[in-house]
């Protein structure tokens, strides 16, 4: 093998490798993306069935019940306009409060209820996730044109 | 009085820096002797003027002055003394005044050790320095000046946020820091390089040290940050793909491709351009870390600050630097061409495979991270990625980089076709799989992929890294500080290797609810919960449960985690108990009382989590000790002729 051909073989390795993995990374990135939406789009029924998603709003308050005892807890989450019920089964994260963001992770089943496995109270020092944050302040936007 | 001093001192501090980077450039390019030797008191002046600025918010922290804005949003009386020290670089303003600080301080050993480098080359690179610390004092003095006043002073502090009391996070940005910035030094001279139009391999040995100890407080940065996730935060995650723990991530392996690539243009005169272009990469990815955590783009437990204009200043400070360095890359990098050539199996393809593969990672990542803000801005949705995207495209070229490791290890330079070593590879590999399976499959019972796989490729890199070092003992041949450092780095991954993928394939967690008195059986240990008590520290009253474990049925520890309130921010906090060891960790984290007496836990075993943090701490450790060695401390008059001569097997990569 010359150099220049040996040179023309490692490049088309190199470009091969890179192209292959962009492609896997592509394909993985894509299965595996998440979409968020608030209770109002979750209501009007956007979200299809079966797929998984985030949900966020604000825990509403008084809503937080569990069986006295069990790690199963029920909540409901708002946005001020629509609420979605959700269930949950396991140890909440430190700064879930009621009337406080929240951001959860699952599925919707077949009665309407969110059953969650994960539920992530992450935010900044106003105690709110942004996206939570942007979706409320759609809400009173849309209810400004409304009325 | 004194937070006008410090703040004077900011301003006379960004005053000095402008000096420095006019002298600096301006004298080299002049080639004005007087105007260079300007530079040297406007770097010692800086960083006394910037001592003084750090000094005095740092009493102003611990004297509980809570005039100063940022430490009654960030203090408490309440607070203990060396967490008001912390909490000084525990937020926005005062970790930029830090940032600045550690600059000077690098720029200063940089003035300092330079002695044997070209004037105008040493005025370069500093004048370079003084422009990134003309940037960053503007940034700070205009859009978040650490001594604002507060009018009228409130009688307390809010306090600094309860996650970030802890040990771990009071060196945990400090360590980071040191390394971003120590990445500018590198990123220095590789502009000084390209402005000179010179880049011999004497430039790479002087590079070299400096990219190798920043890479050094990297890697200890990274992994504080995780340790600290993985105790403070209370839940077990060491490593959650959130989008800060990714911005550090990315400058870590571009610094780690630098400093290999770095390895060839010192060793071959290659990769000259590449190099480079790394260099400028490394430091980009740094500015853009401190961008992403510090602007509020990203949501997540460290963005404590969020301004929309520090991000617009941040960004144009970060197009500035990263288009003028790029630019000037566009322009000068024809200039330097390398001429040597070098064979497909040979020491310089290996290396350049490893910088191929860490820039893929780099850019999975990357992709990862910023593909949601992206899809965001253009309208396409909210919409988030995790775990299940980053691991599989992480894996896809982390895996054959450990392999490429351990044959690389014994490839040479310039020549290909491994020589005598390939009966080593083979056999290494060999012994290598025997001791994985028999450790994986034997005694952790792992039948799936990834586990045998991943813990095979980290024997074998330790038994690769070692065969050489141990061959030149045998041959009475000493062992230079590199080569030792190069080994104890590639045992630390290793070391690292083997310690994630047991504990990621074969960790017991389970969520309980649990009454005094019951138990819950997870592998061979049984956690019983005794109770729950009130206990009190300093600024918290906290319950705290008693939990037995018994490994086997012989009682092993007490465990006490605790569910801490915080009084003044009235957050409440889980403090994880933790049972470490050398073959598992254990871990309970208290939820929430359930009703009942019955409260929520969560039990985790670990196996072998030490491992990531003692393979974490030799990495760095190896890379320390390489930077001791006689070879970078020699005085270098014309090196070309001397370093091309006698590329051998063996030598530090």
């Amino acid at each position: 093998m010359t150099p220049r051909r040996k040179r023309i073989y490692l490049v088309l390795g190199v470009v091969a490798g890179v192209g292959i993995a962009a492609a896997l990374a592509l394909q993985a990135f894509r299965s595996n993306v998440m979409f968020y939406f608030d209770p109002t789009q979750v209501t009007a029924g956007e979200v299809t069935k079966g797929e998984r998603f985030r949900l966020g709003g604000m825990v509403e308050v008084g809503s937080v019940k569990r069986q006295p005892g069990s790690l199963e807890v029920q909540f409901l989450v708002t946005d001020f306009k629509h609420q979605v019920p959700v269930r949950y089964t396991g140890v909440l994260p430190d700064l879930f409060k009621e009337n406080s963001g929240v951001v959860a992770h699952g599925r919707l089943d077949a009665d309407g209820t969110f059953v969650a496995d994960e539920v992530l109270a992450k935010h900044d020092e106003n105690y709110m996730p942004p996206e939570v944050t942007r979706s409320l302040k759609k809400g009173e936007s849309r209810l400004g044109q409304g009325t | 009085m004194l937070p006008e001093i410090g703040q004077f001192a900011m301003i006379l501090a960004l005053l000095l820096a402008a000096t420095q980077a006019f002298f600096g450039i301006a004298g080299a390019w002049k080639g004005n002797s007087r105007w260079m030797s300007a530079v040297y008191p406007a770097v010692a002046g800086q960083f006394v003027m910037l001592a003084l600025a750090f000094g005095c918010l740092v009493w102003s922290f611990v004297h509980n002055d809570f005039s100063v804005r940022m430490v009654a949003g960030h203090s408490n009386t309440a607070l203990p003394i060396y967490f008001r020290v912390a909490a000084t670089w525990g937020n926005h303003e005062g970790s930029l005044l830090f940032w600045v600080f550690v600059l000077s301080t690098w720029t200063v050993a940089v003035a300092a050790l330079s002695g044997s480098l070209p004037r105008a080359f040493c005025g370069r690179v500093l004048g370079v320095l003084g422009i990134l610390s003309f940037g960053f004092l503007l940034f700070s003095l205009a859009t978040s000046n650490p001594f604002a006043r507060l009018q009228p002073a409130p009688a307390d502090g809010i306090d600094l946020n309860p996650v970030l009391q802890d040990f771990g996070l009071t060196i945990h940005p400090p360590m980071l820091y040191v390394g971003y910035v120590g990445c500018s030094v590198a990123f220095a001279f590789a502009c000084a390089a390209m402005l000179e139009g010179k880049l011999d391999q004497t430039w790479a040995r002087w590079t070299r040290p400096w990219t190798t100890v920043a890479w050094m407080f990297l890697t200890v940065g990274v992994a504080l940050g995780s340790w600290w996730a993985y105790y403070e935060l209370g839940w077990g995650g060491w490593w959650a793909w959130d989008p800060v723990e990714n911005s550090i991530l990315m400058p870590w392996l571009l610094c780690t491709a630098l400093i290999h690539s770095l390895a060839v243009t010192d060793k071959r005169g290659l990769f000259k351009s590449w190099t480079l272009l790394l260099a400028i990469m490394t430091f980009s990815f740094c500015l853009l870390a401190t961008f992403m955590v510090r602007s509020g783009v990203l949501v997540s437990v460290h963005s404590f600050a969020s301004d929309p204009a520090r991000g617009v200043f941040i960004l144009a400070f970060l197009a500035l630097v990263i288009g003028g360095a790029l630019t000037l890359y566009v322009w000068r990098a024809p200039l330097l061409r390398s001429q040597a050539g070098f064979d497909l199996t040979s020491r310089e393809s290996f290396l350049l495979f490893n910088n191929i593969l860490l820039v893929i990672a780099t850019a999975v990542v990357f992709g990862g991270t910023l593909g949601p803000f992206i899809a965001d801005s253009l309208g396409l949705g909210t919409l988030s990625i995790g775990a299940p995207y980053f691991n599989p495209t992480f894996l896809l070229p982390m895996l054959p980089l450990m392999a490429l490791v351990s044959i690389g290890v014994f490839s040479r330079w310039k020549r290909g076709g491994l020589g005598d070593s390939r009966r080593r590879v083979l056999g290494s590999l060999l012994l290598a799989v025997v001791i994985g399976l028999a450790l994986i499959v034997g005694v952790y019972g792992d039948r799936s992929l990834l586990g045998p796989i991943g813990v095979v490729l980290g024997v074998w890199i330790v038994i690769a890294s070692l065969v050489d070092p141990l061959d030149r003992l045998r041959r009475g041949l000493s062992l230079s500080p590199a080569i030792l450092g190069m080994t104890l780095a590639h045992i630390g991954l290793g070391v690292l290797t083997v310690g994630v993928t047991t504990m990621e394939t074969r960790m017991l967690e389970r969520d309980v609810a649990l009454r005094p008195g019951e138990q819950v059986q997870l592998g061979a240990y049984t956690f019983t919960f005794e109770g729950v008590r009130d206990v009190e520290g300093p600024n918290y009253s906290a319950k705290q449960a008693t939990v037995a474990v018994a490994h086997q049925g012989k009682p092993l520890a007490t465990m006490l985690p605790e569910r801490r309130n915080y009084w003044v921010q009235q957050t409440s906090l889980a403090e994880a108990a933790l049972g470490v060891g050398w073959r598992r960790d254990l871990l309970v984290t208290m939820g929430e009382d359930l009703g009942n007496g019955a409260w929520s836990l969560r039990v985790q075993v670990r196996p072998l989590m030490r491992y990531v943090w003692l393979g974490a701490a030799l990495m760095a450790f190896g890379g320390l000790l390489s930077t001791i060695d006689r070879r970078y401390r020699r005085r270098v008059e014309s090196t070309e002729a001397q370093t091309t001569s006698q590329p051998q097997q063996g030598q530090p990569a």
